[in-house]
């Protein structure tokens, strides 16, 4: 897989917009961005309320996939173009849910909504009122997905990436710096996890690094090409950034994103916990 | 400056400072608030640790650890950059200027 079949620029998408058969999709971290402005023509879907369950601590299944692709006008043939804020942590993650459901046809855009905003063009306050499609979903691929058991057995095994923050890897810090710091489970990393930033995957305007740039990192961190890999963070977005760079710009096969994460690991009984710098 | 609290940055409900160490500020180019910045927090080895966008009134905040901290601005009306060093719990002020740079011509 090539660059250019999985990210779109701000240049291509401002051209694009409005063409039949091309959907433009935001979800942000903040989901009141979206309201305040977005991509003429865009439909929002909210990390919080649509892409995860609104009573089981899950991700959406195969139905309510279905029930929202199609109440969001996204036909099974439609090109999906996700974006967002901080980052496109939230797209990318969006990015991985829709792959996991079988949505092959997608991009996202490269630096998302802050190199928009940068390169200063245009937004509105016009909410999209697509019509309403009968969308398909496939059965959840699980072999971009990573649950808690395979993930202790992964464990010196496999290759563990923590895309957190040094602050947080190392345990000083339980969450992002710009949240409050509330949580309650423990801190600290799953032990034989690296820790590569997902930040170091990107520019400062949000872009992805060139591929030269992104193997030389992993490489350099103590990446091991011939093993499998579970990336996680700490809700699962951050890590579904490095997922994105991992299987689907760098090609790896077998990647996983863990999107319990550490809110779920670092609450188990009984899992080994490494404290520290790591190794 | 001094006066009233800012309402733009009230603090979400249950904020202790006697625990936690807040960094709040404003971005401003030629001293005007800059609304829409991406104002990225960088840890004493300049590593990113967050990033937020200014508020209509040009304000961000962080919750943070002990340390040295830059404050790095980008925005529309140019990127600049501040630092803080932070011993303890609190709330701590640090305004970043931002300007464009002078493009060669």
């Amino acid at each position: 897989m090539s660059r250019e079949d999985v990210l779109v620029t701000t240049d291509w998408a401002e051209k694009n917009l409005g063409t039949d058969g091309i959907v433009f999709v935001e979800v942000d971290e903040d989901t009141t961005a979206y309201d305040g402005g977005h991509l003429p023509g865009a439909v929002k879907i909210s990390w919080t309320t649509e892409l995860q369950d609104p009573v089981r601590r899950d991700i959406v299944d195969k139905e309510q996939f279905e029930q929202l692709l199609s109440a969001k006008g996204i036909g099974n043939d439609d090109l999906v173009v996700l974006y967002g804020g901080n980052n496109n942590w939230f797209a990318a993650y969006a990015y991985w849910e829709f792959t996991l459901y079988g949505h092959a046809n997608i991009k996202l855009l490269d630096g998302g909504r802050k190199k928009w905003e940068l390169d200063g063009r245009t937004l509105t306050t016009d909410v999209a009122e697509p019509a309403a499609t009968t969308y398909t979903a496939q059965d959840a691929d699980l072999s971009i997905r990573a649950f808690r058991d395979e993930v202790v057995a992964a464990i010196d095994a496999k290759n563990l990436v923590d895309v957190r923050s040094p602050d947080e890897f190392s345990g000083k810090i339980l969450a992002p710096a710009h949240l409050p710091q509330e949580q309650s489970q423990r801190p600290g990393h799953i032990p034989s996890a690296i820790n590569i930033p997902w930040s170091k995957a990107a520019n400062e305007d949000g872009t992805f690094r060139s591929d030269e740039e992104l193997a030389k990192l992993y490489g350099d961190a103590g990446f091991d090409d011939g093993r499998a890999t579970i990336a996680y963070c700490r809700i699962g977005e951050r890590s579904s950034h490095t997922w994105v760079v991992l299987h689907e710009l760098l090609g790896y096969s077998d990647v996983k994103n863990y999107d319990g994460s550490w809110t779920e690991y670092g609450s188990l009984i009984g899992v080994p916990i490494e404290l520290g710098a790591g190794r | 400056m001094c006066g009233a609290p800012d309402q733009a940055v009230a603090l979400p409900p249950g904020t202790d400072l006697t625990k936690e160490i807040v960094l709040t500020g404003r971005v401003v180019a030629a001293g005007q608030p800059v609304a829409g910045a991406f104002v990225r927090l960088l840890d004493g080895t300049g590593e990113f640790t967050a990033e937020v966008v200014t508020s209509a009134s040009g304000d961000f905040r962080f919750f943070a650890a002990p340390g040295t901290w830059t404050l790095r601005a980008l925005s529309r009306s140019g990127n600049g950059e501040a630092s803080v060093t932070v011993d303890g719990p609190g709330l701590h002020r640090i305004e970043v200027a931002v300007a464009v740079a002078v493009a060669a011509t």
